[in-house]
C-alpha cells in the first residue's frame, strides 16, 4: 500500500454503467410470498429445506430404532424401512443440502458478497423457489398415495425401482421422478441467476480474484449442477416413460411374479451410467460450497489470510472439472471391464490431490493464527476432522479390489455419511452461527451453541465410526433385520444398539439448535453490523439486517477479502471497501517488532 | 457416454480456460489497493467486464445446460443402439419437409435480427412473425409425423429405436415451444413500438436460440438417418 501515490487516493471515478432500477413490490403477497428479494428467497429456501430435512432426520431415527432394537419396537415394517431409506437419502442429498447451499446460502450471500443490490433476474429467482417448493410438495405427497413412497433406494436403480414387489411402484416412484424433474427445472432457473450475478453484477473494484472463497465455491458448484443435473433429468424422464408408457429404455426382458413383462431389451446399466454421471458431481455440488464457506470461517475466526488463496481457487476449479470423470467408481460391482475400472480408480485418486491441497491450506491457515474459538470456528475445525476421516476411507473405496468386498456394506454408509453428510452439515451449522447475526441482527446464544456443537460432533463420531467395523465384518446395508446370521459376531448387535443411542443424542442436540434459532431471534444479544470483525462486503452494509437493495450506495472494493492482521495497522482487519487513504488514517501499530510475527502473505 | 463426455469436456474446457485467463498471474493479496482497481475491475467498469448484456450471458449458460441435456440423450441413444434388438425406424418424408420449415424459420429470424440492426422496422416485424409462424408449422409437422408413424404401427413401446425417436423429437419440440413463448413476447413488443434499437437484443436472443435448436435438430435428424 505504501507505493500508492497520494493524488490517486481520494479520487473515485463516476459510474460508467448506470445502475438498473430496483424492483419494489407493491402488494403484501409480492412482498412476503412471491418476493423477488434474494434475501427473502434465501430464507424461504432455507426454511423449506430445513423443514423437509427434519422429516428425513425423523425417518433416519425410525430406521435406527429398528436396527438397534429389532425386537423391542414395532413401529415400522420392512416396507416402511425401504421407503424410509430411500426418502432419507434423496431428501438429504437433493432437497436439503443442494437446496440449502445453493438456494439458501447462494441467494443470501452472492448479491451481498459481490456488492450487488439483488440477483440479476429477480423474477426468475422467485419462480425458482416456487418450483422447488412444488417439487418438495410432490415429494411429500408421495408418502400419502396408495402404496406409499418409493422404496427403491435413493439410486432408484431399474429394473427393481419400477417392478412389482418394490414399495411404492404404483404412484410413489412416479411422484419421486416428477418431483426430481421439477427440482431440476427450478434449480436451473436459480443456477442461471447465480452464475450470471457472479459474472456480471460484481461491484466496482471486485475482480474475480478478490472474491471470497464462499462465492467461488458456490459459483463452481452451480456450474457443476447446471451441467450434471441434466443427466438426472434425462434418466428421470426415461424412467417415467418406462413406467407409464412401457418403453424399454432401462427395462430388460424379464419374468415378474410369474408373468413375462412387456419390457424387452432395455439396459439397466445405462441408467446407472446416467445416474452416477449426475450422482458424482452431486457430491461436489454439496462439497464445494462447504469448502468455500469453511475457508472463510477459518480465515475470519483465525484472524489470518487464507493460506494459498490462488491455490484454493484453482483447487475448486480442478475438483469441479475432475468430478465429471470419476462417476463409474460407484459401479465397480456392475460387471464392468477391468480396464474401465482401472481408469476410474486412477481418476478417483487424482481428485484427492486438489482436495488434499485444500485440507493442507485450511490447517496452515490455522497455524499461528490468532484463533478465536467461537461457535462457527468450532464447527469449521470439526469439519476438517470429519472431512479428513471420511476422505481417507474414500481412498479405500476408490480402489477396485478393496471396494469389491466392501461394496454395499456399512463401510460405505460410514464413508459417505462422514464425507458428504456430516461434513457439509457441520459447515451448514457453522455458517448459520456465522451469518445469523447478519440475517436477524441478533447473536445466537453461545452456551447453547457449544452444547450443540459438542453433542453433534462427538455424537456423529459415535454413530459413524463404529459403522466402519460393521462394514469390515461384511454387514450389508439396507437390511431391515439381520436375524441370526453366522458371519455376524454377537457384539455387532450391541454396536448397532449403541449407534442408535448415539443417533438419538445427536437428534436431541438439534433441538438445542432449533431452540437457539428461535429464542435468539427474540432475546438474543444485539449483533451490530460486524460482530465477527470480518472483511467481506455483507458485513459492511449500512443496516443490519440489510434492507431491500442491500447497500445505501454500492460499495467500492479496494482489496481482497482476506486482509487480516495487516502489518503496520493496529486494527487486525481491513474491510474490502476501505480505501488506501482511509487505511493511512487508521491508527498505526506501535511496536514494530510485532510485524515479524504476523504472517500476511501465503 | 463418450459423446456427453466430449461435449462436457468442451464446455468445462471453456470455463476453466476462461477462469485461468482471469486469475493467472494475479496476486490478489498484493497491495494494489488503489483507486485504479475501482476503474478497471468489476461490472460497472467496462474494461474487465464481459462485454455482454446479462440476458445474453444467461442465454449462453442456458444453451450450455441444454447442450448437456441433448448430449446425454444422444449418448444414451448411441449406447442403446449397439444392442442386438435395435430395429431402426423409417424416417417419413414429412421430416424432410419439417427440417426445411425449421431452416426457413431460422432464416426469417436472422432476417429480423439483421433488420433490427439496420433499423428497418417493417422487415423486423415480417421476420419475427414469419419465423414464429414457421416454427408453429414445424411443431404441427412433427405432430403429423408422429401421427403417421403411430398409425403405421411404430408405437413408442414397440422398440427402443421408436422410444428414442419420440423422446428426442418430443424434447426438441418442447424446447421450441418454450422458445415460442419468448418469441410471442418479442413479437408483441415489436408490434407496439418502432424503436428498433431497443428491440434488437430481444430479437437477437430469439434468433440465436432458433439457430441453436436448428443445429440440435440437424444433429438429431442426422443421427436418426444414419442409423
Amino acid at each position: 500500500m505504501s507505493d500508492v501515490t497520494h493524488d490517486a487516493l481520494d479520487y473515485v471515478p463516476p459510474l460508467e454503467v448506470e445502475e438498473e432500477v430496483l424492483y419494489h413490490a407493491k402488494t403484501w403477497l409480492g412482498k412476503y410470498v412471491f418476493c423477488q428479494d434474494a434475501k427473502v428467497i434465501a430464507i424461504q429456501y432455507s426454511v423449506t429445506a430445513i423443514g423437509i430435512g427434519l422429516v428425513a432426520l425423523v425417518l433416519s431415527l425410525l430406521m435406527r430404532l429398528q436396527l438397534g432394537f429389532p425386537h423391542e419396537f414395532d413401529i415400522i415394517d420392512p416396507t416402511n424401512y425401504l421407503q424410509f431409506v430411500t426418502m432419507h437419502g434423496m431428501i438429504m442429498v437433493v432437497y436439503l443440502l443442494t437446496a440449502l447451499f445453493l438456494g439458501g446460502f447462494g441467494n443470501y450471500l452472492i448479491p451481498l458478497m459481490v456488492g450487488a443490490r439483488d440477483m440479476v433476474f429477480p423474477y426468475v429467482n422467485m419462480i425458482s423457489f416456487w418450483v422447488y417448493f412444488v417439487a418438495v410438495m410432490v415429494l411429500v405427497a408421495s408418502f400419502f398415495v396408495p402404496g406409499g413412497s418409493t422404496g427403491a433406494g435413493w439410486t432408484l436403480y431399474p429394473p427393481q425401482a419400477i417392478s412389482p414387489g418394490t414399495p411404492g411402484v404404483d404412484a410413489g416412484i412416479i411422484l419421486m421422478l416428477v418431483s426430481l424433474a421439477l427440482f431440476i427445472i427450478g434449480f436451473t432457473m436459480g443456477g442461471l441467476n447465480y452464475v450470471v450475478t457472479v459474472l456480471q453484477a460484481r461491484t466496482r473494484g471486485l475482480s474475480l480474484m478478490r472474491l471470497p472463497l464462499t462465492i467461488w465455491g458456490i459459483f463452481m458448484a452451480t456450474v457443476l449442477a447446471l451441467l450434471a443435473f441434466p443427466a438426472l433429468f434425462v434418466s428421470a424422464i426415461m424412467m417415467i416413460l418406462d413406467r407409464t408408457l412401457e418403453t424399454s429404455f432401462f427395462m430388460p426382458a424379464m419374468i415378474s411374479l410369474g408373468d413375462q413383462t412387456s419390457y424387452d431389451g432395455g439396459s439397466p446399466v445405462l441408467f446407472q451410467h446416467l445416474f452416477w454421471f449426475f450422482g458424482h458431481p452431486e457430491v461436489y455440488i454439496v462439497a464445494l460450497p462447504a469448502f468455500g464457506i469453511v475457508s472463510d470461517l477459518l480465515s475470519v475466526h483465525a484472524r489470518k489470510a487464507i493460506f494459498g488463496y490462488r491455490m484454493m481457487v484453482w483447487a475448486i476449479v480442478a475438483i469441479g472439472a475432475l468430478s465429471f470423470v470419476v462417476w463409474a467408481h460407484h459401479m465397480y460391482v456392475s460387471g464392468m471391464n477391468p480396464y474401465f475400472g482401472f481408469f476410474f480408480a486412477t481418476t478417483t485418486l487424482i481428485i484427492a490431490v486438489p482436495t488434499a491441497i485444500k485440507v493442507y491450506n485450511w490447517v496452515l491457515t490455522l497455524w499461528r493464527g490468532n484463533i478465536r474459538l467461537t461457535v462457527p470456528m468450532m464447527f469449521a475445525i470439526g469439519f476438517i476432522f470429519t472431512f479428513i476421516n471420511g476422505g481417507l476411507t474414500g481412498l479405500f473405496l476408490g480402489n477396485v479390489t478393496i471396494d469389491l468386498p466392501l461394496s454395499d456394506t456399512y463401510f460405505v454408509v460410514a464413508h459417505f455419511h462422514m464425507v458428504m453428510a456430516v461434513s457439509p452439515v457441520l459447515v451448514v451449522f457453522g455458517a448459520i452461527y456465522h451469518w445469523y447475526p447478519k440475517i436477524t441482527g441478533k447473536m445466537l446464544d453461545d452456551v447453547l451453541g457449544k452444547i450443540h456443537f459438542w453433542m453433534t460432533f462427538l455424537g456423529t463420531y459415535a454413530i459413524y465410526f463404529p459403522m466402519h467395523y460393521l462394514g469390515f465384518e461384511g454387514i450389508p446395508r439396507r437390511y431391515f433385520a439381520y436375524g441370526d446370521t453366522a458371519f455376524m459376531s454377537d457384539s455387532s448387535q450391541d454396536l448397532n444398539a449403541a449407534i442408535t443411542v448415539a443417533a438419538f443424542v445427536v437428534a436431541t442436540a438439534q433441538l438445542f439448535f432449533l431452540w437457539n434459532l428461535f429464542i435468539s431471534y427474540f432475546r438474543g444479544r444485539e449483533a451490530g453490523g460486524n460482530p465477527w470483525e470480518a472483511t467481506t462486503l455483507e458485513w459492511q452494509t449500512a443496516h443490519t439486517p440489510p434492507r431491500h437493495g442491500n447497500f445505501d450506495e454500492l460499495p467500492l472494493v479496494y482489496r481482497w477479502a482476506y486482509d487480516f492482521s495487516v502489518p503496520g495497522v493496529e486494527q487486525d482487519y481491513i474491510p474490502q471497501n476501505v480505501s488506501p487513504a482511509e487505511v493511512e488514517q487508521m491508527q498505526q501499530r506501535v511496536e514494530p517488532s510485532s510485524e515479524q510475527t504476523t504472517d500476511e502473505k501465503p | 457416454m463418450s459423446y456427453a463426455l466430449v461435449i462436457l469436456a468442451l464446455i468445462l474446457g471453456v470455463v476453466v480456460w476462461w477462469l485461468l485467463k482471469q486469475t493467472f498471474n494475479l496476486e490478489p493479496w498484493a497491495a494494489t489497493a488503489s483507486t485504479d482497481a475501482v476503474r478497471t475491475e468489476g461490472v460497472r467498469s467496462p474494461s474487465t467486464m464481459i462485454p455482454l448484456p446479462p440476458v445474453k450471458l444467461a442465454l449462453g449458460v442456458f444453451l450450455a445446460v441444454v447442450t448437456s441435456l441433448f448430449a446425454l440423450f444422444i449418448s444414451a441413444y448411441s449406447i442403446r443402439m449397439e444392442y442386438g434388438d435395435w430395429r431402426p425406424m423409417p424416417e417419413p418424408v414429412l421430416l424432410w419437409v419439417n427440417s426445411g420449415i425449421l431452416v426457413l424459420s431460422s432464416v426469417f429470424l436472422q432476417a429480423g435480427w439483421s433488420a433490427a440492426k439496420r433499423g428497418s422496422i417493417a422487415t423486423v416485424r415480417f421476420g419475427v412473425a414469419g419465423g414464429g409462424a414457421l416454427a408453429i408449422a414445424f411443431v404441427v409437422g412433427q405432430l403429423l409425423a408422429w401421427y403417421q408413424l403411430t398409425s403405421g404401427g411404430y408405437l413408442i413401446s414397440g422398440n427402443p429405436a421408436n422410444a428414442f425417436f419420440y423422446l428426442i423429437t418430443g424434447v426438441h419440440a418442447l424446447h421450441l415451444i418454450g422458445g415460442l413463448v419468448a418469441l410471442a413476447k418479442t413479437v408483441r413488443r415489436v408490434w407496439q413500438s418502432d424503436d428498433t434499437a431497443a428491440m434488437s437484443l430481444g430479437v437477437e436472443l430469439c434468433a440465436v436460440y432458433w439457430h441453436y435448436l436448428l443445429a440440435v435438430w440437424v444433429i438429431v435428424f442426422g443421427l436418426m438417418l444414419s442409423t
